[in-house]
């Protein structure tokens, strides 16, 4: 253990792995997103996420975002357990009838005010799983969707992009 | 014993069984037919003499061209490096098949799959309930894989009978389908007597999505997009099986260059799933500091993977036929420089858990799955492995794996910490397997051919991170998809967790979860 606790003192902060230019990127695009939720959630943006038959790589991806990479949360992101405690609830894959009850009973769970994200093309309109007799429909059908994150699936790059652009609305 | 010999054997085995038809049609697939009524024999001497598991069962509606549906058991032979499948026509009135469930385990899911897809009931099969499309939602007497369907009739709604344990003091505790986590959804029932699972009962099949038929119909070309989209954190061993399986059909060699490519790229896959597991264990025990390094043991690899071939997920890097690009010299010296770092950053991580007495007394002898158990189940690939199972599709059917001396991993006891142990020791296998395989890339080499359409049925086969991903594809003969049937290795390994979960406490069950990892997509199709 002390070998390891040297050996990442020597190594510092872990942006090693990514370009310069990237790093960049995701720290002033986080400066942004920080400032945003500061001023219009009062500190912190905690998100609830829902499959409703994804694939599983939108999933990854958003797990992606919290790496030490990208660490959403040092930005007042969160992802939380329950949709009691959510501001807004994110969806990946298209709609299962499977899962068209969960979906609707985790939105009502969740406290007003609220609102809902979709995440990946699968969630928009159903993308390569649009026409199966096992699709209940684009989420936008079902529930009011304030915003898309485009992607099959959406870096977490793209995920960070596609919020501040949302929040600076 | 080699090829012949399954036949002479099976022969003498079964003196009153006709066979009605014995093919070969590519060298690793025999194909024999007989009758419905002799359908469970030959399944059971099949089972015990190759020996081998239901690899796969599905059906095949064949009514307008055959006048039948048929149903198709697949086993692999390891000794003669062969797929053998029975297959058996059964008359459209009131279609229905001996069940091999009640001796062969690994039957009973791809029974109920095949009764709710076709409505060809499995005769005496104790369990007729349906997996994927749920009572509560899907109207009875609706069988969306017969050609002749269009859209679900109205018909009774009913629920869903969980198992029940009954007796003083137990508690049944349900969980999902949505969970707390970033992860799929799926129902857990557990039944605890105080701390320990007496019972657990997995309802799955939330993330059904009709994948099997949106296949049908499709170009060869539309469908490896689609085959990416079946389990995402498989997409390349996904791609790989549908693309091998059409390129079979069409009698396409592609080029040794796509070959290593193919066998860099599932490794890379491999790598990364493994990396992202052995975190999520280090999690699921509250140890974050190497949660956090394996995550970024991950990250690397997804960029790398996208550095690469401009995907994260190696999506849109299959075709069939060959490989969409290749790689550069300045692409395989990142991809070494990288992998050099890697193997430090991993043995790091495994130091920091295998030195941690805490995390080791968590995990060994943690949700263990016994060899007879995990045989009887039919589990396969890395929990198989783990449970002391020596099976690995990269050791049967080698193909550009020989050249590298591909050693399997290999476990004993069948616990948390064996499949830890199996990953660490496969992350390793591939790191060199990867290496090797670049120092036989050339420049300047085609990685494709254009594939000739013709019509015909073959199996593509591939070991995923998790183990064996099958795809069985028949195209018609205007080179358009009659029928594809996936086995995602998730399907076989589910009930592996119910049994290793039993004996052990609710809190150990995320962990337990972790180290099997299995798909929900994948499963649920
Ligand atoms: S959008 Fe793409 S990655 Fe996301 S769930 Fe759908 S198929 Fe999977």
């Amino acid at each position: 253990m002390l070998n390891i606790l040297k050996s990442r003192l020597i190594k510092g902060v872990v942006t090693r792995t990514i370009e310069p230019a990237q790093a960049q990127e995701i720290a002033a695009l986080g400066a942004e997103l920080e400032s945003l939720i500061h001023k219009r959630f009062r500190r912190s943006l905690a998100i609830r996420e829902v499959d409703t038959g994804s694939c599983g790589a939108c999933e990854s991806e958003i797990i992606a975002a919290n790496n030490p990479i990208y660490d959403l949360q040092r930005f007042g992101i969160q992802f939380v357990a329950s949709p009691r405690h959510a501001d807004a609830l994110l969806v990946t894959g298209p709609v299962s009838r499977n899962m068209l009850t969960a979906l609707k009973s985790t939105y009502d769970a969740m406290p007003a005010p609220k609102f809902v994200i979709t995440c990946g093309d699968c969630a928009l309109d159903g993308g390569v799983f649009k026409d199966s007799y096992y699709v209940a429909g684009a989420v936008k059908a079902i529930l009011p969707v304030t915003l898309h994150i485009p992607g099959c699936p959406p870096s977490p790059l793209s995920i960070l992009r596609a919020l501040v652009a949302f929040l600076k609305r | 014993m080699d090829r012949t010999d399954v036949i002479s054997t099976l022969k003498n085995k079964l003196p009153g069984v006709e066979l009605l038809s014995v093919a070969q049609p590519y060298p690793d697939e025999l194909r024999i037919k007989v009758e419905a009524r002799h359908f469970k024999q030959t399944c059971l001497a099949l089972h015990t003499f190759l020996p081998s598991p239901i690899m796969m069962q599905f059906g095949s509606d064949e009514r307008a061209a055959a006048g039948c549906f048929t149903v198709t058991a697949v086993f692999v032979h390891i000794r003669s490096a062969q797929w053998v499948s029975v297959t058996v026509d059964i008359p459209p009135g009131a279609p229905g098949f001996d069940s091999l469930s009640t001796t062969i385990h690994s039957a009973s899911l791809f029974e109920r799959e095949i009764r709710e897809m076709f409505g060809i009931e499995p005769r005496g099969n104790p369990d007729l309930r349906r997996l994927h499309l749920h009572d509560e939602v899907w109207p009875q007497g609706n069988f969306p894989l017969r050609k002749d369907f269009r859209q679900p009739q109205p018909g009774a709604l009913s629920g869903y009978i969980f198992t029940r344990v009954e007796g003083d003091g137990i508690f049944e505790v349900p969980v999902g389908p949505v969970h707390a986590g970033i992860i799929g959804p799926g129902h857990f029932r557990f039944s605890v007597a105080g701390e320990p699972i007496i019972n657990l009962e997995l309802r799955l099949g939330f993330t059904h999505r009709g994948v099997e038929k949106l296949f049908e119909g499709k170009t060869c070309a539309d469908a490896v997009r689609l085959s990416e989209c079946v389990s995402g954190d498989s997409c390349f061993a996904h791609s790989l099986a549908f693309a091998q399986a059409a390129e079979k059909i069409c009698g396409a060699t592609i080029p040794a260059q796509a070959a290593y490519l193919r066998a860099i790229f599932l490794e890379l896959e491999r790598m990364y799933n493994h990396a992202g597991d052995i975190g999520g264990m280090a999690l699921d025990v509250g140890f974050s500091f190497p949660a956090a390094h394996a995550s970024l043991i991950k990250e690397a690899i997804l960029q790398l993977n996208e550095q690469l071939t401009g995907s994260r997920y190696l999506k849109k890097v299959n075709a069939a036929g060959g490989v969409a690009a290749d790689m550069a010299a300045a692409k395989r010296a990142l991809l070494l420089a990288t992998l050099k770092r890697l193997k430090t950053d991993f043995q790091e991580l495994v130091k920091s858990l295998y030195a941690s007495a805490s995390f080791m007394d968590r995990v060994d002898t943690t949700g263990v799955l016994r060899r007879k158990t995990a045989r009887d189940l039919g589990v396969v690939g890395l929990v198989g492995r783990a449970a002391g199972i020596p099976t690995d599709l990269r050791r049967v059917f080698p193909g550009v794996h020989r050249e590298a001396q591909f050693k399997m991993a290999l476990q004993e006891s069948g616990d948390v910490l064996a499949r830890l142990r199996v990953r660490v020791f496969e992350f390793e296998e591939s790191c060199r397997l990867i290496e090797t395989f670049v120092g036989k890339l050339a420049d300047g080499q085609t990685t494709g051919v254009e594939p000739q359409l013709k019509a015909g049925s073959g199996l593509g086969y591939v070991e995923g991170w998790r183990g064996p991903v099958l795809y069985w594809l028949k195209i018609d003969s205007a080179g358009l998809i009659e029928r594809c049937k996936i086995v995602d290795p998730s399907f076989h390994n589910w009930p592996g967790l119910a049994y290793a979960v039993l004996g052990n406490i609710i809190p150990d069950f995320p962990l337990c979860n972790k180290s099997f990892d299995l798909s929900y997509s994948g499963n649920d199709l």
